[in-house]
């Protein structure tokens, strides 16, 4: 297929994909490289009929084709697999698999819908039961559901969006494998991602887009690394040793080496968090936490490895205050906060402590929750998202009647503005307006001036770009200098590895191991993380050597 | 060749079909960060319009010439000192339970009750005035302050049930309504039924300290409408510039961030009801004490002013500021619903048509104010290959994270 100088411009006057073009073989896999914002997805997007574009066309075996609609896409032999999966998580792969299938009887056919699953199952090498309900499945099981989901409707050209950012890394293998597989039995595969260690492993020729054009194409023996980093970057010398440390899978440890290696005076050792045997329920009512225990001093960096994104959000939550505990012992700065036992005779009034979610923030401790929706009020200006925390205080509020002092606001407003680089038109701007950067560098400008204890930082570059993270992350290095203990929470390995001091690595709600990264084995530890990740006990310990 | 061969049409049709199968016309819905405030006064005035519009076709239907009746309207309301009088008058519980609305609108408690709440108002106004027994003086004062309370109660019912079972208070408020208006039907039948009324179903006049004094020859109680315009101001200046108005904006904005901000939804919601409530109680006491000096049908008290309140509320877009405006506006529509009925024969649930159109219509008007239709032409030639259109030299790409949701943007 092909891509003839398609653009496509959004409202705003934002253009996303300016005059592109290139041509994909069939049966390779063609790797769609590019950051954040670079166009790679409105371009699929638009391949797959969920965008229109405003110019350009799309050559289908050397047949021009208007895809109007992801129907006309399917009925074109495209399928897709989308980074945030569709899948309903109540229903049987099966059912999944089938769902709106035109065509279909009255007396839906699963039991023939499942001997064709399991054929097609055997075929690609994509292992899962057709009767188990998806939530049961784990992100890899998810991930093949979708592949099939697409096979099963015909597809010869398959594209998958950012796959590999929910798996563990022996899964990567495996779909990298079976992507190459599919390719030899004659499909073709898109693969985008910003992964320039996979698309290298797994394509046959790769394109790169940056800004909205497309820089390049070449086959995969032409390219490398640090060329294909300047095409995704272009010349500048800061950013493309950025995107290489970002976008490789082997450096990161290293170079966060080299970090922990100047601020390991700054370990003081006192401890900050104490967690004891904590379980909490999540939102289904199952256990969420299952007696999971660890410490955090002053000054050090713990990074939270799992592959379950709710786990870790609800152990950031049972910390902060904002969800129960069911049972366990949470000690901040030596302050009990939590303090649940269902044993009457550990020694305590069948003891039930547990503070409101306020006072645990004046104790010193700052959260950068994962989705910044939740942390921000859109409708709200800049200096009334900055005080969200402090406004019930002197001296922003005084009096029995709370009267808050908008100037004070303001003038924090400007000071913040300036000293975290926040790009806004003034410090009234209702935070809608801000970019996704900006309103996390807003997010970080709150719950870091208070020069907090404890910074449980949750996912907190997902979704930016690379200059965004790095200040982020430099920030947080900052942070652990002036002697902050952090939690660091992300689904990003590289983001881990290269920020924490130790890993801790839960599955399941449970800790299954925990790293310490200092002297360590970058190829060594990856995989014991890996192995961890999945769920295999015993292949972490207090040391990787 | 006729005009009307067939071939010759067919031959246009087809020229058409292959013109419409090359031209293609996008239309797109693009998300709009929020609206100004030109943007929002003129998607109300939009939808006032259009409201006007239809009903002027129900006028049209009831065989009354509509220029005629919008001529009779404006004069019975706005015409003369008397007609503006009325106006004010009908106004003022409009203004008392909207103000009260807007903050619990604000807060995205949605207080369908505010019918019920003014009629336990006048109940307890009621109450005061007739059986409790204290020295004149005090009965005014009384029966303000215990008809707040009483219709604070009313709305905390719902307010509780929320807060702490998650009951949907659309629901739990709407019905309170039907049962105050029960209770006060069972009062006015019952144990409080007049003596010297025989038997028309009212209770006895109020005694005359209990009547709330009127401006010279006009039917306005000044105590109300002093105490409805104070009331905007006060609220405006709680929401605006006090903590609890901050929470209270915060909560509604976004509850989670308000939840992680740490800020109690319990206590919010306390103090947003029992204004709400006690606003509408207000003009129940109002109404009771200033208008009829008895407790009669709980429709003729209330008139449908709590759901009126709602489209007072709504059309000032949760601004008590702005509320004496719409509430203003909708007494002129009420005092014109009298005019209607009685100098052309129209039903007064007209005036109750109207106000649900114009509801209608603002609701509606939302959509337009919170996304911009664009439309764009482009030629497309399969043949050609590349179609022109505008595209410039490509902009600096700002990076969309997950914080679009609209579909037709994506991420990119």
């Amino acid at each position: 297929m092909e891509f003839r100088e398609i653009c496509k411009r959004f409202p705003g006057g934002v253009v996303a994909n300016d005059q592109i073009s290139f041509a994909i073989e069939r049966g390779t896999v063609h790797a769609l490289l590019g950051t954040n914002g670079a166009g790679k997805t409105t371009l699929m997007n638009i391949l797959y009929g969920l965008i229109r574009p405003d110019c350009g066309q799309i050559l289908i075996h050397g047949q021009p084709e208007r895809i109007y609609s992801p129907r006309r896409a399917i009925e074109l032999g495209i399928g897709m697999v989308h980074q945030h999966f569709r899948l309903i998580q109540s229903h049987t792969v099966v059912e999944n698999i089938i769902l709106g299938l035109r065509g279909m009887p009255f007396f839906l056919p699963t039991r023939r819908a499942e001997r064709e699953i399991r054929a097609l199952s055997e075929r690609y090498g994509l292992a899962v039961d057709p009767r188990a309900k998806v939530w049961q499945l784990s992100a890899g099981e998810q991930q093949r559901v979708e592949i099939l989901k697409a096979l099963y409707r015909g597809a010869e050209i398959l594209i998958l969006d950012e796959p590999t950012s929910v798996l563990t890394p022996s899964e990567v293998d495996e779909l990298l494998a079976t992507l190459r597989a599919m390719a030899a039995q004659g499909h073709t595969i898109i693969f985008i991602t910003h992964k320039l260690d996979e698309a290298l492993r797994v394509a046959d020729r790769l394109t790169v887009l940056r800004d909205g054009r497309a820089v390049g194409t070449l086959p995969a023996e032409e390219a490398t690394p640090e060329g294909l980093a300047r095409m995704m970057v272009g010349r500048d010398p800061d950013q493309l040793r950025s995107t290489l440390r970002l976008h490789r899978h082997r450096e990161p440890i290293e170079d966060g080496l080299k970090s922990r290696s100047s601020a390991s005076a700054s370990a003081t050792g006192a401890e900050v968090l104490v967690v004891e045997d904590l379980w909490a329920l999540g939102d289904m009512g199952v256990p969420a936490l299952r007696g999971v225990s660890f410490t955090l001093a002053a000054g050090e960096i713990l990074g939270i490895a799992g592959r379950c994104r709710p786990r870790q959000r609800e152990l950031a939550e049972v910390i902060c205050g904002l969800r129960p505990a069911k049972r366990g012992r949470v000690v901040i700065c030596g302050q009990e906060v939590i303090n649940i036992s269902t044993n009457a005779s550990a020694g305590r009034r069948g003891g039930k402590s547990r503070c409101s979610p306020r006072r645990i923030a004046e104790l010193g401790v700052a959260h950068i929750p994962e989705d910044r929706r939740l942390g921000l009020v859109d409708s709200l200006g800049i200096d009334a998202n900055l005080i969200l925390k402090s406004y019930h205080r002197p001296p922003l509020s005084r009096g029995i009647l709370g009267l808050i002092d908008w100037g004070a606001a303001e003038r924090n407003a400007r000071r913040l503005i300036a000293e975290y680089g926040i790009v806004a038109p003034g410090p009234r701007t209702p935070i809608a307006a801000l970019s996704g950067g900006n309103r996390q560098r807003v997010l970080l400008a709150r719950e870091l001036s208070s020069k907090p204890r404890l910074i449980i930082a949750a996912h907190p570059t997902y979704g930016l770009d690379v200059e965004a993270t790095e200040q982020i992350r430099r920030l947080l290095r900052e942070e652990r200098a002036r002697g902050a203990a952090i939690l660091l929470i992300s689904e990003d390995l590289d983001e881990l590895l290269s920020l924490s001091d130790r890993v801790l690595v839960l599955f399941s709600g449970r800790v299954m191991g925990e790293l310490r990264l200092d002297g360590a084995d970058p190829a060594v530890v990856r995989e014991r993380i890996g192995l961890l990740m999945a769920g295999v006990a015993g292949a972490g310990s207090a040391g990787a050597r | 060749m006729g005009l009307n061969s067939p071939s010759l049409v067919r031959r246009g049709l087809g020229r058409f079909k292959s013109l419409l199968a090359n031209v293609r016309i996008q239309v797109q819905l693009e998300p709009l960060p929020s609206p100004s405030a030109g943007a929002i006064l003129l998607a109300s005035v939009a939808a006032l319009l259009l409201a006007v519009a239809i009903s002027s076709v129900i006028f049209w239907a009831y065989g009354v010439s509509p220029l005629r009746a919008w001529g009779v309207i404006l004069k019975g309301s706005l015409g003369s000192t008397f007609a503006l009088a009325e106006t004010t008058r009908r106004a003022i519980p409009l203004l008392l339970v909207g103000t009260g609305l807007a903050l619990s609108f604000k807060f995205l408690f949605w207080n369908i009750g505010a019918e019920g709440q003014l009629l336990m108002g006048a109940v307890a106004a009621t109450w005061v005035a007739l059986f409790s027994g204290l020295p004149g003086p005090l009965l005014i004062p009384m029966m303000f302050l215990l008809g707040l309370v009483a219709g604070a109660l009313w709305g905390l019912i719902a307010a509780a049930l929320r807060a702490t079972l998650k009951v949907n208070e659309v629901i739990t408020t709407l019905m309170m309504n039907y049962i105050a208006a029960d209770i006060v039907l069972y009062l006015i039948h019952g144990p409080w039924k007049g003596e010297q009324k025989w038997g028309f179903a009212y209770t006895d006049t109020f005694p005359e300290q209990a009547w709330l004094g009127t401006i010279g020859n006009t039917r306005i109680s000044w105590v109300t409408l002093a105490c409805g315009l104070a009331t905007a101001v006060l609220l405006w200046f709680l929401l605006m510039r006090t903590r609890y108005g901050f929470e209270i904006r915060v909560i509604g904005a976004n509850p989670e961030a308000g939840r992680l901000a740490g800020m109690s939804y319990t206590k919010a919601a306390l103090l947003v009801v029992s204004i709400s409530g006690g606003l509408a109680g207000l003009a129940g006491v109002g109404e009771v004490a200033g208008v009829h000096h008895l407790l009669r049908h709980p429709q003729q008290i209330s008139l449908g002013y709590g759901y009126l309140g709602i489209i007072v509320a709504w059309l000032a877009r949760a601004n008590p500021l702005a509320v004496p405006l719409t509430a203003f506006l909708f007494g002129a529509i009420f005092a014109g619903g009298d005019v209607m009925r009685v100098a052309l024969g129209l039903p007064f649930q007209v005036v109750s048509i109207w106000g649900g159109l114009i509801l209608l219509f603002l609701i509606a008007s939302e959509l337009l104010l919170r996304y911009k239709l664009s439309f764009s032409f482009g030629r497309l030639h399969p043949r050609a290959g590349v179609a022109s259109c505008g595209c410039g030299p490509s902009g600096r790409l700002e990076e969309q994270g997950p914080d679009s949701t609209s579909y037709s943007y994506g991420s990119r």
